[in-house]
């Protein structure tokens, strides 16, 4: 199938919605339009809301908040989940004691974490990250851990026949093996991150896009809502698009 | 063979055992005794699962026999072997480098500086006819190509023992002959001490100076020694025709043939 065309299917479907959603909040079609546009609101009002948020610059600071949250629990999780998902491949006996008690952690649904880290971190960004951090770690970890205990075992017998010591093995093959497990599971774990943040915002923050639905819901302004979500999903996308750029970049290696 | 030559390789009385206790324990070659000369082209030829490429691992120091001795150039083995460039039948490069920094690594790694090492590298890529492709990544080369790359890997650092475990046997017929011609070109620049592994008769003969048969797994052995007095340089495609090639191997084929029978009987159907 052509590029264009497909971009023409995909930008139909928005159209199609947009427009259903539009007859359905100010015309008779499928009801009564102000009950409606109560519980869905109207697109030209989602529009608008939107376009005053990026003229009058309010929205870059939240955009900017979120960002440097699901950023900050993106690099520290991941950052953690590399040591010890190393730690815990190469020390058996370490991962055998730690087994059942890192599932239980993982298990734990993480919004009841969040209350607890306002409580402990306040309720500016650290306590957001600290959120971000406890999704991100988990998928980084699981990925690491798989990645090291999967290393071909010829690559490793070549790396040895070729003069390498243990920590060359570590850098020229282990390193390069985790990080590109790391590295699939990108999309996932930045998704987390951003998770972690907006939640965390929303369960209590004084800015951040979450902060900014939870302030619009707060009032029973469905407009503020819809708005808010439609800036978080196209902040989420260009988010998805870059880690493919960065993807594509880092594992130009894998077959095609 | 003169008892005073240099020897890259001699295994004395050698057993390798895999599994703990008495009951599991499975053992894969027993009472082996092989030497390589120091310009020796030998060929390890038997069924499948008869051990050949345990033996060549523990001449390689990655296992460490059960018992007897693995001397290298007079010395006992501890370890890796480090006089060894060993070509895997697997993939072995690292897939994330490139061709050129793959084929440098084992200067890199030993302290060559990095532009010497790439230099070198794209020396051997030249040599073994891949210089146009030192930038790709290993996943896009074929598999011919991908053991020209692992040769140029394993020949850079210059070592005086190969180790080669049916380093050709997933490549197609006609890719298996241009690779040996390469091999056998490189090889006799300076001969070095060559243990090539193999299931493949017509290769063996057509590569080797000297030809040994271990017999069906476990508890294999060596049951046979064949000396290939084909002249060289050989044309690996020609020397099929060549009466003494033929002759040969009706000779070796006959050694093996029961060996090649016994393993294929206590193969389990789904192991075949």
């Amino acid at each position: 199938m052509r590029r264009s065309y497909l971009l023409a299917l995909q930008v139909l479907v928005a159209v199609v919605v947009l427009v259903l959603w539009h007859l359905a909040s100010s015309t008779h079609v499928f009801g009564n339009p102000k009950t409606i546009s109560f519980f869905f609101a109207n697109p030209i009002g989602v529009g608008q809301k939107i376009y005053t948020w990026f003229v009058s610059g309010s929205i870059w600071y939240h955009l900017w908040v979120t960002l440097l949250e699901a950023l900050l629990a993106f690099v520290i999780g991941a950052l953690g989940g590399i040591v010890f998902g190393f730690w815990f491949a190469r020390k058996p006996l370490v991962a055998a004691v730690f087994d059942p008690y890192v599932k239980a952690a993982n298990a734990l649904p993480r919004v009841v974490l969040a209350p607890i880290f306002a409580l402990w971190f306040g309720l500016g960004i650290w306590s957001k990250v600290a959120l971000g951090i406890t999704l991100v770690f988990f998928i980084v970890f699981f990925n690491v851990y798989q990645g090291v205990k999967e290393v071909s075992q010829t690559v490793l017998s070549n790396g040895r026949m070729l003069g390498m010591g243990e920590r060359q093995l570590l850098r020229h093959v282990y390193l390069p093996s985790a990080l590109s497990w790391v590295f699939s599971s990108l999309h996932t774990s930045v998704g987390f991150a951003v998770v972690g943040a907006v939640v965390g915002e929303y369960l209590g923050s004084s800015a951040g896009l979450g902060y900014l639905i939870q302030q619009a819901e707060g009032v029973f302004d469905v407009t503020g809502v819809f708005a808010g979500m439609f800036v978080l999903m196209a902040f989420v996308l260009i988010v998805d698009w870059l880690m493919t750029v960065v993807e594509r970049r880092l594992l130009v290696w894998r077959e095609a | 063979m003169n008892t005073n030559a240099v020897r890259a390789v001699s295994l004395k009385k050698v057993a390798i055992s895999f599994g703990i206790g008495q009951r599991n324990q499975f053992d894969a070659v027993v009472e082996t005794d092989l030497e390589v000369g120091e310009h020796e082209f030998v060929a390890i030829v038997g069924p499948t699962g008869c051990g050949k490429s345990t033996l060549l691992n523990a001449a390689a120091g990655l296992l460490a026999p059960a018992s007897g001795s693995v001397e290298v150039f007079g010395t006992p083995l501890k370890g890796i072997n480090r006089q060894a460039g060993y070509l895997f039948q697997q993939d072995a490069m690292m897939p994330w480098k490139t061709v050129e920094e793959n084929v440098a690594l084992g200067l890199e790694v030993a302290g060559t500086k990095k532009a010497e090492a790439r230099a070198s590298a794209r020396q051997w890529l030249a040599r073994v006819g891949l210089a146009a492709f030192a930038d790709r990544y290993p996943l896009k080369l074929s598999g011919g190509q991908r053991k020209r790359v692992g040769l140029a890997q394993v020949l850079i650092r210059n070592p005086k023992l190969l180790l080669m475990d049916e380093p050709f046997g997933p490549l197609d017929a006609q890719t298996r002959l241009l690779m040996g011609d390469l091999l056998l070109k490189l090889w006799s620049e300076d001969r070095k001490a060559v243990m090539f592994v193999t299931h493949d008769l017509d290769e063996a003969i057509a590569l080797a100076d000297r030809i040994v048969i271990m017999s069906a797994g476990p508890r294999s052995r060596i049951i046979g020694n064949f000396t290939v007095p084909l002249p060289r340089p050989r044309d690996i495609a020609e020397i099929r025709h060549d009466p003494h090639f033929i002759g040969l191997h009706r000779d070796i084929w006959r050694a093996l043939r029961d060996e090649v029978m016994k393993a294929y009987r206590d193969t389990p159907e789904g192991e075949q």
